[in-house]
């Protein structure tokens, strides 16, 4: 049994009388230990399908509409809310883009870790105190003892995406979702949070979600792969074998939009045009007034799953051969 | 936080300064004098002319300022020109009267108008927050006199449920049963009050509500009431204590109301029979007073803010 599994996921946005598809039948899953990236640009739907994994989309005007979602085989849209609750933060986590944003300004971040610490499981003051300073060391920051007290304003962006870590590793998850967790932060102190969810999947055995929009980023730490567009999965593959054989002409962009560290270039690369927005209807391929490969049959019929060897699924009436 | 309270107490000086001067200048431009009120229709010009240069009116009025002034910083804030005693003894009278109906006026307004804010925030939408936005303006809409008029009508003269009018003292006969007497008199005062804490709280709780760091209260698992209150609630707090600064300066102008219509022997009534009486020490010295305690309560606020938000260094 999968560790998660997404079948045919449906996620919609209620405006006034329609409802609007943001994540069109989506399926993945993954297994305890796995990475699994899940990349595209903004407004594909990434950030929205980690949202209803866990469970997130209350007050907003965004509901799940279809498909399922099996945790350890439980159908998660069976739970009531208060049994949902006992999963979210304790056996998944989830941490975000904004690590400036999403800690609470009032609150030492030590009592932020403790309250975490304490929804889910019977601890005293002093354990959870304890267990909060064990976990600050565990994300590697300095001086844990002190730094328990300080609030969210006292600590750069880097220190402060760390104890979200923390905060998500609190209960040992089973699963990590992390959703653009390095996006918002500086180069060199997205690496240093990168290696450190790798470091701390390894010691956990923890399974984790990783949501870019940067391939390289996916490149380095998955070993599954995702390439969402406009709501849908167009491509997905181990991710030696997405990056040694790239299908689809989308995800071929995303690589070639990647500036070489050592080559002289007067224009970045780019796919040209932009993520159609919900209400623009595409006939065909929903990539199709972006594809330099676009045919005739693309303008008419949307593509079905072509499968490859080792489970390389894509999503392309004429998928690229190889890696040309 | 030391260092910043005594340089805004320093800082009191000049306002106190000022704002007497102000009031000092203002009295002095209603038309009438102390003696004429208080000798009658019937008294002649040279006995006006002779009491108010008893009184000490006579003199060019910056002379009367720096004299009176003069008296002040030694504790003397003269006499009564009215009720020929202390100024400071007349305030006093009133004084009970005015902080018991103040005391129960914040109560009232903490109570009823905090939780309703929550239950209106939480509730965003439903018919529950519909009701309760819908008193909420129609309470802050209501003038004071209006709504205590109506009060008296139904409770007090139709039902008989309480006292129409006065307050005894604490002291006297009844005791704290006395405070009756001020239920209707704070919840008139409270209502507008209480209905724009009802509107704030829910607004800067909406506000509150789309930031990042509930979604990451959420996340662990907390249940829907704990965000609301810690996460939610509590943030939004800092937006609400400002407001009891304003809320104070309202109570004030409206209190003189309230406790007109309610024949309350508190401050708020004095001030408005000593302007009739043109008894400028009195109105000298309780507007002093009500400087100074406005300015205590926004430095207390500005205090609070530094204890409500981390963020925030009293330098």
């Amino acid at each position: 049994m999968a560790l998660l599994e997404v079948e045919d996921l449906e996620v919609s946005l209620k405006s006034g009388r329609d409802l609007l598809k943001v994540v069109d039948g989506i399926s993945f899953t993954i297994e305890q230990g796995e990475t699994l990236g899940i990349v595209g640009e903004s407004g594909c739907g990434k950030s929205l399908t980690a949202l209803a994994t866990m469970g997130l989309l209350g007050g907003t005007p965004i509901r799940v509409t279809g498909g399922r979602i099996l945790f350890e085989g439980q159908d998660l849209s069976l739970l009531t809310p208060n049994q949902r609750r006992m999963i979210m933060g304790n056996q998944m986590a989830m941490i975000f883009q904004e690590p400036m944003t999403s800690l609470n300004p009032v609150y030492r971040v030590g009592d932020q870790i403790i309250e975490a610490l304490q929804q889910h499981e019977t601890l005293s003051q002093k354990q959870a105190r304890d267990r909060a300073i064990e976990l600050l060391a565990l994300v590697r920051i300095p001086d844990p003892k002190n730094r328990i007290n300080s609030f969210p304003h006292q600590l750069s962006g880097g220190m402060r995406q760390r104890v979200m870590i923390a905060m998500a590793l609190a209960c040992d998850p089973k699963l990590l979702i992390a959703d653009e967790p390095t996006t918002a932060l500086d180069v060199t102190v997205q690496s240093q949070i990168l290696d450190l969810i790798v470091d701390l999947q390894k010691q956990t055995g923890m399974a984790v979600i990783l949501i870019s929009h940067d391939l390289g980023v996916i490149a380095e730490t998955c070993n599954k792969v995702a390439v969402m567009y406009r709501g849908k999965v167009i491509e997905a593959a181990d991710a030696d074998d997405l990056f040694a054989h790239l299908r689809h002409p989308y995800t071929r962009g995303l690589l070639d939009s990647i500036p070489v560290a050592d080559k002289e270039v007067e224009h970045l690369n780019a796919i040209k045009g932009r993520v159609p927005t919900l209400e623009e209807a595409i006939e065909g391929c929903t990539f199709n007034p972006r594809c330099p490969n676009v045919q005739q049959k693309c303008l008419s019929s949307y593509p079905s799953v072509a499968a490859f060897e080792r489970g390389h699924e894509v999503r392309c009436h004429f998928p690229l051969e190889g890696n040309e | 936080m030391l260092a910043y309270t005594l340089r805004r107490l320093i800082a009191f000086v000049p306002t106190l300064l000022a704002a007497s001067a102000l009031v000092f200048l203002f009295i002095h431009l209603i038309p009438g004098d102390p003696a004429s009120i208080l000798l009658g229709d019937t008294a002649t010009p040279e006995e006006i002319a002779a009491l108010n240069q008893q009184l000490g009116f006579n003199e060019p009025i910056y002379v009367q300022y720096f004299l009176w002034l003069g008296n002040v910083l030694q504790g003397d804030f003269g006499t009564s020109v009215f009720f020929r005693q202390p100024v400071l003894s007349v305030i006093a009278d009133g004084a009970e009267t005015s902080i018991w109906l103040a005391t129960m006026t914040m109560c009232w307004i903490v109570v009823i108008g905090i939780p309703i804010g929550i239950l209106s925030a939480t509730r965003q939408g439903t018919w529950i927050d519909q009701v309760t936005s819908g008193f909420a303006m129609l309470f802050a809409s209501i003038p004071t006199f209006w709504l205590g008029l109506y009060l008296i009508l139904i409770f007090a003269v139709g039902l008989g449920w309480f006292p129409t009018s006065g307050f005894p003292s604490l002291s006297d006969d009844g005791g704290l049963w006395n405070l009756r007497y001020l239920l209707l008199p704070s919840l008139t005062l409270a209502a507008p009050n209480a209905a724009l804490i009802v509107r704030l709280v829910r607004a800067s709780m909406l506000d509150v509500q789309r930031e990042d760091h509930v979604r990451t209260a959420r996340a662990k698992g907390l249940s829907p009431s704990r965000v609301a209150i810690r996460h939610v609630f509590r943030n939004a707090l800092i937006a609400v204590a400002a407001a009891f600064g304003f809320t104070f300066a309202a109570l004030v102008s409206e209190a003189v109301v309230t406790e007109t219509v309610f024949s309350l022997p508190g401050i708020g009534r004095l001030v408005v029979q000593s302007i009739l009486r043109r008894d400028y020490p009195v109105i000298q010295g309780v507007i002093l007073i009500i400087v100074v305690l406005y300015m205590v309560i926004n430095l207390l606020v500005d205090l609070s803010y530094a204890r409500l938000d981390p963020r925030v260094s009293l330098k």
